[in-house]
């Protein structure tokens, strides 16, 4: 168990390339933080440096109160889920558990101990002595967990671990990734570049773009007051709408605003709403509908219930402190 | 089968047997050979079916040989074919593993260059600088030895080249998991690489052990005692030697001894043999 | 290229010292020293050696004995290559039609690989033997009075066969190989669009074949310049009247028995040469894949 603290850390490539820039982040003892962003927003590679796998070219990473900048993997007392869960082939799951632990020097009837007591939490005692080639992608999954579980690290590293399986069994996945981390309390870093699996899981979020730290925050915080057109953007779906003032003129308070940012789901029909939209097209998800259309030339889309009445113009109004206001020309939040 | 034309196939059938009858035939041959005695070649020409003599043949060659041609029994000469070739084939996989784990997962100054040096090695057959080796496996004693036999032949670029392409498909993710769990660069070559390459190793075993059985010209120049002699480099001796008197069955013989290890390697292990020769090419 | 790799320094170089050093000693020490030699002549007693510039090339190059050498190698080779492709390929061709036995067959056509070129050598040698073989009985009934101690194109013919036998294997596997990787749809298509089992083989499979056969064309040549020598030892040593000696018996000989080290150096460099030439174009051609 430990903290981990993130001081201006910046990645340069051997090549010159630029991933990370100063990445400033203090995470507690047994917090969730999830880095979540586009693809080649850096989050990888920042929780490669985590790890390990990739040198630090900028700042210091702690784990506990130590540096460990020039320390090897092995010793940052971490342990790291992989995407393609990197289950040694030629080994049984229970061999997978115990490698790590071998090559520590722990006795045998420790890792006898551990070894069963994650097959317990993560229910893989059956496949013990199967090869991973003979598992589901859901049991290689757990099985990945579980050589994290048995070290008992002082933090955990998830790279993007649920992003090979099924959309049905990675909300499973999910569920139970968050339980075992409550559970034993274990500090984690998670990457993902889906911003619903970020929500669900995260104490806190990590919003991150271009290399650089665009918010963090709670998933709460970060959902309600995003602090930059790119996170208003990026988390909550559907999409917040991200309207120029000229486009809807003359919405009080807005004066000082370069774009105005309103949530599909804050949106109401209100026959003297001060917004009119044209209606371009519908979509039905069950229980809601999006509607599609334009105001003033931009695109905007509405949340509504399924029985709600449509025609093709509505008037639209939004709920009260549901406005987001940003600045025209660095997007950030104007408050 | 796009349509059915029983007389294509008749005739694909037909072509099938009369090549695995050509390619038969001088094994046949010699087979028949070794079974007869020196007489029955006094008619004038060979029999087609074999003879009695089989077992004597063949126990004769064995462990006593042709006294007449210098060479020493059959057996010995085995021996020392089959202790060449394990130590080409094992020599050859041991230096080429190593080296392109090296290469592979290392970076260090001079890679290219040391890259370049085993890459070259393609271009220089033993066949085309012969005198000059042979100077240096004299200038270093190593004529009429084990060693001398086998290191000189074990530098290989294309086992280098394929454990190269083999380690370039294990994914990065696996290395690193090991870094993760404790592994240096010596226990992951040994718990996860080894383990991994296993089928390839087996497979270039394969190849390699036919290379070395049937090595030649090598063995000819720098073995002048009969007791380093191997089996495919002394049946030329022994034919050169019963010319005058026509020994032909004890020839052939040999040669069937001579075939026997390798073709018996190739047709048990098939599929290994097959994948360790279009692995080695590519 | 790793994306994950160790650190240490001293570790690959100790990992890469046997196969340098083996590589050093017997590769590129003695092919160091055949260029150096290749322009040096020795006296008659190997008492003092002078440095004599190209002559040794010029030699060669007027000598009509390795003139005819680069003539019967290039006789050779071809004869071999195409004898053996041509034969290979017919059989692979009749397999891939019978699915069923495909395995059978394959089994009892890969193992001439197994055996040693000269084995195979001295196999052919006793087959065509003039006095006891089978084929100069079988000749002589056509009335054909086939002699290989006397005459050049027996001689020649001998060594042909005996070199080309022994590669139908390797042949006949990569053929079986490329054929299967044609598509079967492809062939599917040229059939309903009207072409026969003969149109298809010539529009179709050979074209689309043409890597392997390139591929092999390559490795086949590289097989009858270097790889024939033991063929040679064992039969006709390079005989009657220097009909068989290619290029690589010459080398050998001049240095071993005729002691002519400038020569045989010089005959090495041209050989590196060639074989520098053919590894150059292997590797520049058949990575790109003829034409598809």
């Amino acid at each position: 168990m430990a903290s981990i603290t993130l001081d201006t850390v910046g990645k340069i490539y051997a090549g010159g390339t630029r991933a990370v820039t100063g990445v400033s982040i203090d995470i507690a003892d047994g917090e969730f933080i999830v880095l979540v962003g586009p693809s080649g927003c850096g989050k990888s590679t920042l929780l490669r440096m985590v790890a390990g796998l990739e040198p630090i070219s900028e700042g210091t990473v702690r784990i506990g109160d130590r540096v460990v900048n020039d320390i090897e993997p092995a010793d940052r007392d971490i342990a790291m889920v992989f995407q393609n869960y990197a289950l040694y082939p030629h080994m049984s799951v229970r061999q997978n558990l115990a490698y790590g632990l071998k090559n520590r020097g722990t006795p045998r009837p420790e890792i006898d101990r551990r070894v069963a007591e994650a097959a317990e939490i993560l229910q893989i005692g059956p496949y013990l002595d199967r090869k991973p080639r003979a598992l589901s992608g859901g049991q290689r999954q757990r099985v990945a967990m579980g050589r994290a579980i048995v070290r008992e690290p002082a933090a955990f590293l998830f790279d993007e671990p649920l992003s090979n399986l099924d959309a049905k069994l990675r909300v499973t996945m999910r569920l139970e990734i968050k339980e075992l981390q409550r559970r034993l309390r274990t500090t984690a870093i998670y990457v993902t570049h889906d911003q619903l699996e970020a929500m669900t899981l995260a104490d806190r979020l990590v919003v991150l773009n271009g290399g650089r730290i665009e918010q963090i925050g709670t998933p709460l915080e970060v959902y309600r007051k995003p602090a930059s057109t790119f996170v208003a953007g990026f988390i909550g779906s559907p999409a917040m709408n991200l309207i120029p003032s000229r486009a809807v003129p003359g919405l009080p308070g807005t004066a000082h605003a370069g774009i105005i940012g309103i949530r599909p789901e804050d949106l109401t029909v209100a026959p003297d709403g001060p917004i009119g939209m044209d209606v371009v097209a519908v979509e039905e998800l069950g229980a809601q509908r999006l509607v599609h259309g334009r105001t003033g030339g931009e695109p905007l889309t509405v949340t509504m219930p399924s029985d709600a009445a449509l025609s093709d113009r509505l008037q639209l109004a939004w709920r009260p402190g549901a406005l987001h206001l940003f600045g025209a020309e660095d997007g950030r939040r104007i408050d | 089968m796009i349509e059915n034309r029983p007389g294509l196939n008749l005739l694909a059938h037909l072509t099938l047997m009369l090549g695995v009858a050509i390619v038969a035939l001088p094994v046949w041959v010699a087979f028949v050979a070794s079974t007869h005695t020196a007489t029955d070649f006094m008619s004038g020409t060979i029999p087609i079916w074999p003879g009695p003599h089989l077992v004597e043949n063949y126990a004769r060659m064995l462990d006593a040989g042709v006294s007449t041609s210098g060479t020493p029994p059959v057996g010995t000469m085995m021996l020392n074919s089959l202790i060449m070739a394990l130590l080409i084939a094992c020599g050859k996989i041991a230096i080429s593993i190593t080296s392109a784990f090296a290469i592979v997962y290392f970076r260090f100054p001079l890679r290219n260059l040391a890259f370049w040096c085993i890459f070259i090695t393609l271009m220089l057959p033993v066949e085309v600088r012969i005198v000059p080796t042979f100077q240096v496996v004299a200038d270093l004693g190593l004529l009429n030895s084990y060693a001398g036999l086998s290191i000189p032949l074990i530098a290989s670029a294309t086992a280098t080249f394929l454990f190269r392409q083999v380690f370039l498909t294990i994914p990065d993710e696996l290395t690193e998991a090991a870094r993760i769990d404790g592994a240096g660069p010596m226990k992951f070559f040994r718990d996860i690489l080894l383990p991994l390459s296993r089928t390839n190793i087996a497979a270039l075993f394969v190849i390699l052990f036919i290379y070395g059985w049937n090595q030649y010209l090598w063995p000819l120049l720098i073995t002048t005692s009969s007791d380093y002699y191997t089996v495919v480099a002394g049946i030329k001796r022994m034919a050169d030697a019963v010319d005058g008197l026509p020994q032909w069955h004890l020839v052939m013989a040999t040669a069937m001894l001579a075939m026997l290890p390798p073709v018996a390697v190739v047709i048990g292990m098939q599929r290994l043999f097959v994948k360790g020769l279009v692995e080695t090419e590519k | 290229m790793k994306r994950t790799i160790f650190r240490n320094q001293l570790l690959p170089w100790l990992l890469l010292a046997p196969q340098l050093a083996i590589t050093f000693v017997f590769f590129l020490w003695p092919a160091a020293q055949a260029v150096r030699q290749s322009f040096l002549r020795q006296d008659a007693f190997g008492i003092s050696t002078q440095f004599v510039g190209l002559s040794n090339f010029k030699a060669l190059w007027n000598s009509p004995e390795y003139l005819n050498s680069l003539q019967v190698t290039a006789v050779f080779a071809v004869m071999v290559t195409v004898l053996s492709m041509g034969f290979s390929l017919l059989l692979a061709v009749a397999v891939d039609r019978t699915i069923r036995s495909s395995s059978l067959y394959t089994t009892l056509l890969v193992w001439p690989y197994a055996v040693a070129p000269a084995v195979a050598g001295i196999l052919w040698w006793f087959i065509f033997n003039p006095t006891i073989g089978i084929m100069p009985y079988v000749l002589d009934v056509v009335g054909y009075d086939w002699n290989h101690i006397s005459s050049k194109t027996d001689a020649l013919v001998l060594v042909v066969i005996a070199s080309a036998w022994k590669q139908i294997s390797y042949n006949f596997l990569f053929f079986v190989a490329g054929l299967q990787s044609i598509p079967a749809s492809l062939r599917e298509a040229a059939a309903i669009d009207g072409a026969g089992p003969v149109k298809r083989f010539f529009d179709i499979t050979l074209p689309l074949l043409s890597p392997t056969t390139f591929f092999l064309l390559v490795v086949n040549i590289v097989y009858a310049m270097f790889d024939t020598f033991a063929v040679i030892d064992a039969t006709t040593e390079g005989g009657p009247a220097q009909a068989t000696n290619i290029l690589v018996y010459k080398v050998y000989f001049d240095g071993f028995v005729g002691q002519n080290m400038g020569s045989s150096a010089a005959q090495s460099v041209v050989l590196m040469g060639i074989v520098i030439a053919l590894t150059v174009i292997q590797f520049r051609y058949v990575e790109k894949k003829v034409a598809y």
